[in-house]
């Protein structure tokens, strides 16, 4: 009870962080995303990125390497096996974003894969043609909502965030997410919070393990590697809150004008 | 008679030089040659150079370069501006030349365009899938102002638009100096010269 208390009082301090960071007349919550998100609080951002950033190099990126050498199927197996897992939080993502339809599609692929799909290792879903899976979470839920994305910020392990999206992710272990409660709070002897850890890392690992390649070129040919990195979350995080499929201009271009006045030159 | 003939194969080709290249024309012809250069068993620096050609003939560099530079480039002098064209044109030619050598072979299709306007036309390709790594979409922002010569002026990668990133880059970079477009110049200079 003491621990629920303590994460719903961190929450609301991020929440009041994101009102306060928008007091200087910038990064209000507002309706539409217009605004560059303001690196509030770079200094210390940078510092933990160059911590992530040695973390990655001693420890993430060798288990990603071995993780890669792998047999395929093993590899295959467990990404989808995660990504199953990850259904569990889109499902009441979909319903309050108020996309009945797809939570009605996500709860049967989530069936099928769990049951034919053996927990998850096999996407027989996608191999009947279900619908291209798209995950959804809470931070984006905030987003569809109209809520800001508030200062950028770099946790530590996990990386770039927003406050809008941390304060989403906390709602995970405040009982929006099904795979938590099985396992931290579940009566059964085989899931654990081991188990939950484990899996978080493993989808960690499997992540930073089909990147490895993109994040190197990046790193090589950046020369700002923390803007770089802060910038394509950002877009990635707004595609995503607008369900955009492909690049939409309106996203891309936040100043447009700026093209418009290249051209008048 | 063949002097007439010889005369109406000139108009001709005349005409087909200056007549105005599709869009999605122009990234196809554009890509193949892009493959065609990393697909020949030639060593990393001639690719290299291949690439960096492609770019100079294809890319609007001059133009993704103020993009880049956002706001401040009203502020500078004509000398700054010049002086800043230089390097970003060292910087991206090195910098693209360098993403792309890394792959060999990559197969590009291109799917469809849509015109935004007449000096805007999105074309939408895809990065054909190998056994390593999935299909990835590719969306070019192609500047048609002139439509006997188009221009590249960004790549959108899933959605995350390159120039984008590079201009938050560069105003990351200005903005922890104090605003002071040198360090850019600095930073521009260390990349080309490592």
């Amino acid at each position: 009870m003491f621990k629920k208390l303590i994460i719903i009082l961190f929450s609301v301090f991020l929440f009041s962080l994101n009102a306060n960071a928008g007091s200087d007349g910038e990064l209000e919550l507002k309706k539409k995303e217009t605004k560059q998100v303001k690196d509030c609080f770079e200094k210390f951002n940078r510092k933990v990125f160059r911590f992530n950033q040695g973390l990655d190099k001693t420890v993430i990126k060798p288990i990603a390497k071995g993780y890669r050498n792998l047999p395929d199927p093993i590899q295959k197996g467990t990404s989808n096996a995660i990504k199953n897992l990850s259904t569990l939080i889109t499902i009441p993502n979909n319903v309050l974003q108020g996309d009945l339809k797809t939570a009605v599609i996500n709860t049967a692929r989530l069936a099928v894969n769990t049951t034919v799909g053996l927990l998850g290792t096999i996407d027989v879903a996608n191999k009947v043609g279900f619908p291209k899976y798209e995950k959804e979470d809470y931070g984006q839920t905030l987003g569809a909502w109209g809520i800001g994305p508030g200062c950028y910020i770099v946790l530590p392990v996990l990386g770039p965030s927003t406050i809008r999206d941390t304060a989403g992710s906390f709602t995970n272990v405040l009982g929006g997410d099904p795979w938590y409660n099985m396992s931290i709070h579940g009566n059964n002897e085989f899931l654990t919070n081991k188990v939950y850890i484990a899996s978080k890392a493993i989808s960690g690992v499997d992540f930073r393990a089909n990147n490895l390649e993109s994040f190197d070129n990046l790193e090589e040919n950046s020369i700002d590697f923390y803007a770089s990195v802060r910038s394509l979350y950002l877009q990635d995080r707004e595609n995503k809150i607008k369900n955009n499929q492909r690049g939409s201009i309106e996203v891309i271009y936040k100043d447009e004008d700026d093209w418009e006045e290249i051209d008048k030159k | 008679m063949k002097k007439i003939i010889i005369i109406l194969l000139f108009i001709n080709l005349l005409n087909f030089s200056t007549h105005a290249m599709e869009a999605d024309v122009f990234i196809q012809s554009t890509v193949n040659r892009a493959s065609l250069a990393l697909s020949k068993n030639i060593s990393k620096d001639e690719k290299i150079n291949k690439l960096k050609s492609i770019a100079e003939d294809t890319v609007d560099i001059r133009g993704i370069g103020f993009y880049s530079l956002g706001s401040i480039r009203d502020n500078l002098e004509d000398n700054e501006k010049e002086k800043f064209l230089i390097l970003f044109k060292k910087y991206f030619l090195k910098s693209f030349s360098s993403r792309l050598s890394e792959y060999t072979n990559p197969e590009i299709e291109v799917k469809g365009k849509k015109i935004l306007n007449k000096n805007y036309t999105i074309v939408n390709s895809v990065l054909i899938a190998t056994s390593e790594r999935p299909e990835i979409k590719i969306d070019w922002r192609v500047y048609t102002k002139e439509p006997e010569n188009p221009l590249i002026r960004d790549l959108i990668i899933e959605g995350l638009s390159l120039a984008r990133t590079q201009k938050e880059e560069f105003a990351s970079i200005i903005n922890s100096n104090d605003g002071d477009i040198n360090a850019l110049f600095q930073t521009l200079e260390g990349f080309a010269k490592n």
